[in-house]
């Protein structure tokens, strides 16, 4: 019962931060419309691949996981600056569970990030970007919810062992942007050098992007069912040790 | 012991605290009677916000046994948590939130409902002189303003216990008064148990019961500021003479009222029961043997004097140069 209660209270507090901030809100639903419209034209001309897919069709699930990527992982890393500005202290002397406060944090960071995710599909399914079968579209909103959950709990294993918003920086430069650009998100995964094949193979939003690809567009590197299974397998990886070292963590 | 946990909720014996070879608190041994307003004093670094942690479940102890209304800090968490309100020395509210929803959210961690929850909020904000304010984003709120949000918040559970930690760093004069108003009146009125931090002399002794002086991680001193000051033996007398003679401060140190004298130079400082009264012996004694008075002050004793006395050190010596402090004042005071 408490523990619910908790979970709920976290939960409504990142909702309320979602809807205050109308430019963040702005700003996280562009971003993807930009770098589609973008990529997907200055590419157009250059881009043959499986047929009368288009570059512009052919990125738009990966950069629906760039957008859950993003969104997820600076939500997760947002408790560093819960710590920086002392409200963590005013969360952590409370009588509650620790697991209860994360798992709070994880699910209103969902939530945002799904929403903000799907205004983006909705537009995609809109233009008639991407056209899933209605199976199709419940996978994809399983792939969804699986690279957010995963990558809320990814920010919040990192912000767990930092101390200072400085190591933000880093946490952008080398994880989320190698992540991003090793997924496949914007080019196909066959006829790649082995070294980077190699990359793509261990990073897990490759799955996520080929996964969303599959649902959302019919065409898939990888079975679907392997793509859902190491996703499943990161997030409990993730949150584990989330879990384990956000415990640990000294108020 | 359930008269003894009502009468004092605070008991520590033994309470030792180590960071690797550093020494936090050495073994302190403290009882806290319920109603006071308890004030611990000492310099920057004394031990103060570690006792504070401790006493809050933040931090574990390394020895020692310290129970909070009855319960063990190391094995009731919970139940201390529940029990007492804490405002931090750094800030810690959500900005982007309202006062009020800043309440709120402490009210439903603390598992309150919402009919309670309401009231309380009502009644805290009114006591801080907030409610006005309560739809205010707390970005737009002032530093007092703030700071007076966490008083409220402090008490939105109704806590058996108040810590606060360093109340009013950072505040101008005025809101600092304003600040102790609340206080006080949250001991007198409301008769609730307070225990803060402080390493302003000014503030001990206007508003504490009862301080206690940390030194080193060791209690010190431990009394009403009026008997700690009183302890010096009076008020001290500065006298710049002409020449300090043997015969002059031998024959002052036979007054009655003087306590000590201590000669430097021309340079005298005297210690005596009562300042004023004493004052017209000394110019007869000065007349009578040929010294020239050609300074004199006097000044009530204080906490400061106090701390000179028990430790061998002024408390003020070390300007805030740690950059953490630096930044919590600028933060305190509202500038990011």
């Amino acid at each position: 019962m408490s523990i619910l209660t908790t979970v709920h209270t976290l939960w409504l507090r990142e909702m309320k931060r979602f809807l205050r901030n109308r430019s963040r809100l702005i700003g996280s639903i562009a971003l993807p419309l930009i770098f589609l419209g973008i990529l997907g034209t200055g590419f157009a001309g250059h881009f043959r691949y499986k047929g009368d897919v288009s570059y512009t069709e052919f990125i738009a699930p990966g950069i629906l996981a760039m957008q859950l990527l993003f969104s997820s992982m600076f939500g997760g890393l947002s408790v560093l600056w819960d710590k920086q500005f002392g409200f963590m202290k005013e969360i952590l002397v409370a009588p509650v569970s620790r697991i209860a406060i994360m798992t709070g944090k994880t699910i209103g960071t969902v939530t945002t990030s799904m929403l903000k995710a799907l205004v983006f599909l909705v537009a995609m399914l809109a233009t008639g970007l991407v056209k899933p079968s209605f199976s199709g579209l419940l996978l994809t909103l399983a792939f969804m919810i699986l690279i957010s959950a995963a990558f809320v709990s990814l920010g919040i294993t990192f912000a767990a062992r930092m101390s200072d918003p400085q190591g933000f920086q880093l946490i952008m430069n080398f994880v989320i942007m190698p992540i991003f650009f090793l997924s496949g998100a914007l080019f196909p995964l066959e006829g790649l050098p082995v070294w980077l094949k190699a990359l793509t193979y261990v990073n897990p939003l490759t799955y996520g992007v080929d996964g969303m690809r599959y649902a959302l567009n019919g065409s898939a590197h990888f079975p679907p069912f392997l793509s859902l299974g190491v996703l499943f397998g990161f997030w409990l990886l993730t949150s584990l040790v989330g879990a384990w070292l956000f415990e640990k963590m000294p108020a | 012991m359930d008269v003894r946990k009502n009468d004092v909720p605070i008991v520590i014996s033994g309470l030792t605290k180590t960071f690797g070879t550093l020494t936090a608190l050495d073994s302190i041994d403290l009882e806290i009677r319920r109603g006071e307003l308890f004030g611990l004093l000492g310099p920057n670094g004394a031990g103060k916000t570690t006792l504070l942690s401790i006493l809050s479940t933040i931090l574990p102890a390394s020895s020692g046994k310290a129970v909070v209304c009855g319960f063990d800090v190391g094995r009731k968490r919970s139940e201390v948590r529940r029990s007492i309100g804490i405002v931090f020395q750094d800030p810690s509210l959500d900005d982007e939130l309202t006062g009020e929803e800043n309440l709120d959210f402490h009210g439903r961690l603390y598992g309150m409902s919402r009919e309670r929850r309401r009231e309380r909020i009502r009644k805290t904000l009114k006591l801080v002189d907030l409610y006005d304010r309560r739809e205010g984003i707390v970005k737009t709120y002032s530093g007092g303003m703030r700071r007076r949000l966490e008083l409220a918040r402090g008490l939105m559970h109704e806590p058996l216990v108040l810590f606060l930690d360093e109340p009013t760093l950072g505040l101008d004069p005025q809101t600092r008064r304003k600040v102790w108003a609340y206080i006080r009146e949250l001991n007198e009125t409301h008769g609730l148990t307070l225990i803060l931090t402080t390493h302003y002399m000014d503030e001990a002794e206007q508003l504490c019961s009862r301080v206690a002086i940390i030194d080193q991680g060791r209690i010190v001193a431990l009394d009403t500021p009026a008997a700690l000051m009183a302890s010096l033996g009076g008020d001290t007398l500065n006298l710049v003479v002409s020449t300090a003679s043997e015969v002059f401060i031998h024959s002052l140190r036979k007054l009655e009222e003087v306590r000590s004298v201590v000669c430097e130079a021309n340079r005298l400082r005297v210690r005596a029961a009562v300042g004023e009264s004493v004052l017209p012996r000394i110019f007869a004694l000065a007349q009578s043997l040929g010294v020239h008075i050609t300074e004199l002050s006097t000044r009530k004793s204080n906490l400061e004097d106090v701390f000179l006395a028990v430790t061998g050190r002024h408390m003020r010596d070390e300007p805030i140069t740690r950059p953490t402090d630096r930044i919590r004042l600028m933060r305190r005071s509202g500038k990011r």
